[in-house]
């Protein structure tokens, strides 16, 4: 196929691509990975230097650093995944909705988006979360809510687009359903977009998620999120400055990656950009 | 052109009665009752039913819910936002009132640093296109926007407070405290802006009114600066006049990891205290100033652009 060509000659995406696949597939077998148990502590072991059985050294209860940023994988990269399915799922749904129905359902979606997208969307955080209790559920439920208004929106302009072309003008004269013209011919033209934004977002989902857990309003302390390490590692800032390191640049390579990604993908499903 | 300004004035009023709403509403979502997250808050020992009616009462709780909704849009614009769960001897209003200015003042530190570094630097990158300056900002830019900004903040906490000691790491009072809170603040719209700035010059430099001064022989840097970087700013001014409730909305996790004194602080505490109404308002307004900083910028851009004039 000339797309996975086209992915396949672009080094950053497939390089990138290779990268996330690894760092999930780690989390994924993280038990296998992780030299030690990420919970066990060990206090007279507290701060050790790099060695080989502690590879980054321990934290301020002697827990193995590398262990925790393996099993860290999980929720951070978990959570990101989860809430971009789910962002996804719903801007598409009232998006398509919107853009396909017109009348009334796309006025009632349109203004609901418009005012989603009037409140800055870390402050929607907050509030969801403060609204409905500190919890890792609530966290993708604040991040889906603020978010879906921007996939609707874009969701809507592609369909739009495409509705009164002529493949798909053609497809309704001779009969095709109307479920057919949606999911055969509407969704596919717009999932080049998509996955470009998609990728953009995920580092930003997992800046999110992380931030909320460096406040102590997402993932909860013991559990080894990138973010929640960041806030054990912010008391002991003036005594032991490197256990910020690890996390802080964990976080910074996988959005990174991801960022990369994003503008990789958008080569690969869009070379007229490129060359333009 | 007059009539665009009332359509959009027009506009606006529904979009802020929808903010508002969102905000009435999400105290009313809450899974418990408010009046016993109030006095649970208040820390009584017992709740009684009785004591639930009267804080029911004292409270309002117990009319219609559009009635409520009313009184309480009445109350907020005459500035009366109800009372503080945590401590009734407070109004949320009289809370505000006290942080706002700490805030205020960060935002306004950052949007000056924001503005002071993101111009040159985008010109510069705008100009020298491709050249060292330009692919070092670019890696800048690149790395700065996945760092998370609380992260950039306890480095710079680190680095400049711990190891150097040369900055105050927290607490607020003189401007040297503001100096790390600020330009942790600004990092993220410092690369935004260039990002901005740089495309949107490369993109001018390509129209024809420069190749009409080129031909008429003008020196190169007045092209630059008086044609170029002009009419790239049109856009960049409207985008950080927009940015600013957003940069006052940005504070709130860098407030935290310096302990600034400010709304985002006294937001997070909320959060953990259940103190909705705080809550609540500190939504209201920061909804309320996007809305008013958006129809505003939007309406200074048509005015300040003769091309979308023209269009009206």
């Amino acid at each position: 196929m000339n797309l996975g060509k086209r992915f396949l000659h672009n080094r950053t995406a497939v390089a990138t691509a290779l990268f996330v696949l690894l760092i999930a597939l780690a989390g994924v077998c993280a038990p296998v990975l992780a030299p030690n148990d990420p919970y066990a502590t060990d206090i007279l072991n507290k701060f050790a230097d790099y060695s080989l059985q502690y590879p980054l050294g321990t934290d301020q209860l002697g827990r193995c650093v590398l262990s925790r940023l393996i099993y860290g994988i999980r929720p951070t990269l978990g959570l990101a995944m989860v809430t971009m399915f789910g962002t996804i799922g719903l801007g598409a749904l009232l998006g398509i909705t919107a853009g396909y129905f017109r009348g009334i359902t796309e006025e009632v979606i349109m203004r609901l988006v418009d005012v989603m997208l009037s409140f800055p969307s870390q402050i929607m955080v907050f509030a969801v979360v403060a609204l409905l209790g500190v919890s890792v559920q609530n966290v993708i439920i604040a991040n889906v809510f603020i978010k879906w208004a921007w996939y609707a929106r874009m969701i809507r302009t592609g369909v739009m687009q495409y509705r009164d072309c002529n493949f798909v003008r053609f497809s309704r004269c001779v009969g095709m359903p109307e479920r057919f013209i949606l999911f055969r011919h509407l969704l596919p033209s717009i999932t080049s977009d998509l996955a470009v934004l998609a990728s953009l977002d995920v580092g930003w989902a997992i800046i999110n998620i992380s931030t909320l857990s460096f406040l102590g309003l997402g993932v909860q302390a013991p559990t080894p999120e990138w973010g929640a390490m960041l806030n054990e590692a912010k008391e002991v800032l003036t005594s032991n400055p490197v256990q910020m390191i690890a996390p802080g640049a964990a976080i910074v390579t996988l959005v990174c990656c991801f960022n990369l990604m994003g503008d990789a993908l958008r080569d690969v499903l869009d070379p007229k950009e490129v060359e333009g | 052109m007059k009539r665009y300004v009332v359509r959009r004035l027009l506009m606006a009023i529904p979009l802020l009665a929808a903010v508002s709403f969102i905000c009435f509403m999400f105290i009313n979502l809450i899974p418990s009752n408010p009046a016993e997250v109030a006095l649970r808050v208040q820390q009584m020992p017992v709740i009684t039913e009785e004591a639930v009616a009267r804080m029911e009462e004292m409270l309002g709780l117990n009319k219609p819910f559009l009635v409520r909704y009313f009184d309480w849009l009445a109350g907020c614009l005459k500035g009366d936002f109800g009372i503080s769960y945590v401590n009734p001897a407070r109004t949320v209003a009289g809370e505000l009132a006290r942080c706002l200015p700490a805030t205020l003042q960060l935002a306004a530190a950052s949007f000056a640093i924001v503005a002071v570094l993101s111009v040159p630097i985008g010109f510069l990158c705008a100009v020298y296109k491709d050249g060292w300056f330009d692919r070092i900002m670019r890696g800048v830019i690149f790395i700065s926007t996945a760092m998370p900004a609380y992260w950039v903040g306890l480095l710079l906490m680190w680095g400049m407070g711990v190891k150097l000691r040369i900055l105050p790491t927290n607490g607020s009072g003189t401007w040297r405290h503001l100096i790390l809170p600020a330009f942790t603040v600004s990092l993220s719209y410092i690369s935004t802006y260039i990002r901005l700035i740089r495309n949107n010059m490369l993109e001018n430099m390509k129209q024809d009114y420069v190749l009409y001064a080129n031909v008429r022989g003008l020196p190169q840097r007045a092209i630059l600066v008086r044609h170029i970087l002009k009419n790239s700013m049109h856009t960049c001014i409207v985008a950080m006049g927009m940015s600013i409730p957003q940069l006052i909305a940005g504070t709130i996790v860098v407030e935290n990891v310096f302990s600034w004194p400010g709304l985002g602080t006294l937001c997070i505490s909320s959060i953990f205290n259940r103190d909705y109404p705080v809550i609540q308002t500190y939504v209201l307004l920061i909804g309320v100033l996007f809305v008013v900083f958006n129809l505003l910028f939007d309406i200074l851009q048509t005015v300040s652009d003769p091309r979308l004039r023209r269009e009206e």
